[in-house]
């Protein structure tokens, strides 16, 4: 017999017809699964009552696949077989991963994903990943007596394209249909914003196990709004283990450690950390794989010493968002904690110091953001009414746009825009009988294309000749509710169209995505004359082009004189494109422009001649 | 004529009103719906409707229409636990058969 839970009120599911959602939260270090039963978002236990899966993988050379505790407990054993920390290498090429020469695995560098050699053969992220999500697959099946009918999975705020598209094939993988994808600080202010319905404008401070996000939110009459987003793609509390990781061989004065012994000591250096949060003193005792024994104490005074500069990290990125934002950090009433990593009291020193209040620690900091991938699931599976339904707005973190001529961007979308989210804008040929047009969209702050990442090409062809500038090329961004982009183009006289789903294959470096966003501060200045300059010299190249053209159609309406005159005129406008100075290539156009102006008459009169030549007058329409 | 909680489902139902914030008590009922039948209902209540009856066990509001009663009447609901899934079940003496999910029935 089945078994069932209260409804809202109106809102019991017809029979077999239950719409079981779940919330994941797919994280560095540990999963949760989540939903909301009897009304209330909770985190769903395995058979031992615990809530956290570690995100390790391991693969046996018999064919077994072990998740969880089990796959942990056999890391030192057998490291290179043992996957943890995956996401890390979710959507990333080789030289994107962090740590490299500290982890245990065999690499192998594929286009586009980096892969990992074990002894079950080559697997990618997607598919460790993949692993985990069929676990707390089978886990909630099991807790709710059915199958699911979808899930929302969290990732961070800071995820790119391809680690988010990774994130969904993975989940494709494991047989979930992601209701939709949601940034993990958003998830936690779901939890918090509904479970306390206070209203006003928040920060979200995420330290997980690989990714630091902080996200400033606003929550007003039930609307969620995501007024800026900044972090680090590669800190976390992983950071702090592998500090003290550091630290220890420092003391013990290891040589390169073999990898069971390396793993080990990541093991006790976690442990010891954790045990910092509630003691004032950890002992660190390790036997090594060659015998020797290692004895050591760290004080939590030299712990948060020899980790300060990681806790200063977290800092900027919360200026920034702040700046973003428009707001002090006054105007922030209340600060939630997200992650694991924010228990060291350290980090919630540093926090409560800078927005000049005590943090939010009310809700379990490793599962709030499981809890609040509930409550958004519960809600996209069509479990609640649709008067108390409310809308999440998440922002894309950096703006979105187009090559133009001279190599400048044409931002369509701008950073911090809400999703999901469409604009268009209208582009035009460059040269008389052009039939195709190339597309380069990029992704960055920057004035110019060579500062921003490229995202994809792709190209519109069968545009019909005509003049240039005569035609008009309707090109569409479209954003989803996930953060994914397609671009299209269309041709609006005939219709042809072109688009391209944006998937790119590679990860952003680790200091990537901050440094564009500082680039674009910083650079500023330099961006706006750099614009300016290539503004002027497309706009000269293109007079120059069209004025040889003219030439060579009409250069007998000129005389010797004159034609010498525009000549000069030319040359002298082509070599100020050359140079840097865009207040002297203005004036060189103005220059031709005006050279030119007779020559432009002329021709307008033999054209005129031309199309009136045979026809009477009642023939030509006034 | 009456429908009563056992202790355990009493208990969590008042948990989970405490947890959610508000309601009257739980509204036990059925509709013509389902593989075989007739289907459960099991909702919380804000507001009780003019021709609703309401029981008390346990401490906890039980709300029932008139209409679905005959069917129900003399059920207790219950609170069990099956694995790792746990949830209500209805034992009401009234039902003759039902289908193999025990989702609906007949009388």
């Amino acid at each position: 017999m089945a078994l069932l839970q209260i409804a809202e009120p109106g809102m019991s599911a017809e029979p077999h017809k239950h719409r079981l959602a779940a919330g994941i939260d797919l994280g560095t270090t540990n999963s949760l699964v989540a939903t909301v039963r009897n009304g209330i978002a909770v985190c769903l236990a395995d058979e031992e009552g615990r809530t956290m899966l570690p995100s390790v993988v391991r693969y046996h050379a018999d064919g077994r696949i072990e998740c969880g505790c089990a796959a942990m407990q056999a890391q030192a054993r057998d490291p290179k077989n043992t996957i943890v920390s995956v996401k890390r290498f979710m959507g990333r090429g080789l030289k994107d991963v962090a740590h490299v020469e500290s982890s245990p695995y065999d690499f192998i560098d594929a286009p586009g994903m980096v892969r990992l050699r074990t002894v079950q053969g080559v697997k990618s992220p997607v598919e460790v990943s993949a692993e985990i999500l069929r676990a707390l697959r089978r886990r909630a099946e099991a807790s709710l007596g059915g199958e699911l009918t979808g899930v929302v999975i969290t990732v961070p705020a800071y995820f790119d394209d391809a680690q988010r598209q990774a994130t969904k094939d993975a989940a494709t993988l494991a047989g979930l249909n992601v209701l939709r994808l949601l940034n993990e600080p958003t998830a936690a202010a779901v939890a918090y914003g509904l479970d306390n319905a206070s209203e006003g404008v928040y920060a979200v401070y995420d330290l997980g196990g690989g990714t630091f996000d902080l996200s400033i939110l606003k929550l007003s009459r039930g609307i969620f709004e995501v007024l800026a987003t900044n972090g680090d793609a590669a800190l976390g509390g992983d950071d702090f283990d592998h500090r003290l990781f550091c630290w220890i061989l420092d003391q013990a004065c290891i040589e390169p450690p073999s990898s069971e012994d390396a793993r080990l000591l990541q093991m006790k250096a976690r442990e010891t950390k954790e045990l910092l949060t509630s003691c004032a003193e950890a002992p660190i005792h390790v036997r090594l794989g060659s015998g020797e024994e290692i004895s050591l104490s760290i004080s939590r005074e030299q712990f948060e010493d020899i980790t300060a500069h990681l806790v200063r990290k977290t800092l900027a990125p919360m200026r920034k968002a702040l700046r973003d934002a428009g707001l002090d950090a006054e105007a922030v009433k209340g600060v939630v904690m997200v992650g694991g990593a924010t228990r060291m009291p350290q980090i919630q020193r540093s926090v409560a110091e800078f927005f000049g209040q005590e943090p939010l620690t009310n809700l379990d900091p490793d599962k709030v953001v499981a809890l609040g991938a509930a409550i958004q699931a519960n809600v996209l599976a069509g479990n609640r009414k649709d008067e108390d339904d409310w809308l999440l707005l998440d922002v894309i973190p950096l703006s979105l746009g187009l090559e133009t001529m001279g190599g400048l961007t044409e931002k369509l979308v701008p950073r911090n825009s809400t999703l999901p989210i469409a604009r268009a804008q209208e582009f035009t040929t460059f040269k008389d009988g052009q039939t195709a047009m190339a597309f380069h969209v990029v992704q960055g702050e920057r004035e110019l294309v060579s500062d921003c990442r490229s995202l994809a090409r792709f190209e519109l062809r069968g545009i019909p000749p005509m003049v240039a500038g005569a035609a008009r090329i309707r090109v569409t961004f479209q954003v989803d509710a996930d953060g994914l982009l397609s671009v299209s183009a269309r041709e609006m006289s005939s219709g042809v169209e072109a688009s391209v789903l944006v998937k790119p294959s590679y990860g952003l470096t680790d200091d990537e995505i901050a440094g564009m966003l500082r680039a674009g501060v910083d650079h500023a200045n330099d961006d706006m004359r750099a614009r300016a300059l290539r503004e002027q010299q497309v706009e000269g190249q293109r007079l120059i082009e069209a004025t040889e053209h003219a030439l060579g159609e009409d250069g007998d309406l000129l005389d010797g004189e004159e034609r010498a005159a525009i000549a000069a005129a030319i040359n002298e406008l082509r070599a100020a494109c050359g140079a840097s100075d865009h207040h002297r290539i203005r004036r060189l156009i103005d220059e031709l422009a005006r050279a030119t102006a007779d020559f432009a008459a002329r021709r307008m009169d033999r054209s005129v001649r031309a199309a009136l030549a045979g026809h009477k007058v009642d023939e030509i329409p006034l | 004529m009456a429908v009563t909680l056992s202790e355990s489902a009493a208990r969590h139902v008042s948990n989970f009103i405490a947890k959610r914030g508000k309601g009257y008590g739980i509204r036990l009922g059925v509709r013509t719906s389902g593989c075989s039948g007739m289907a459960y209902k099991l909702e919380f209540v804000d507001a009780t409707e003019d021709q609703d009856l309401v029981f008390e066990s346990h401490g906890v509001k039980v709300v029932v229409d008139p209409k679905s009663l005959p069917y129900i009447d003399g059920t207790e609901l219950d609170f069990v636990r099956e694995g790792l899934n746990e949830g209500f079940k209805f034992n009401n003496p009234n039902v003759k058969d039902a289908c193999g999910c025990g989702e609906s029935f007949n009388v």
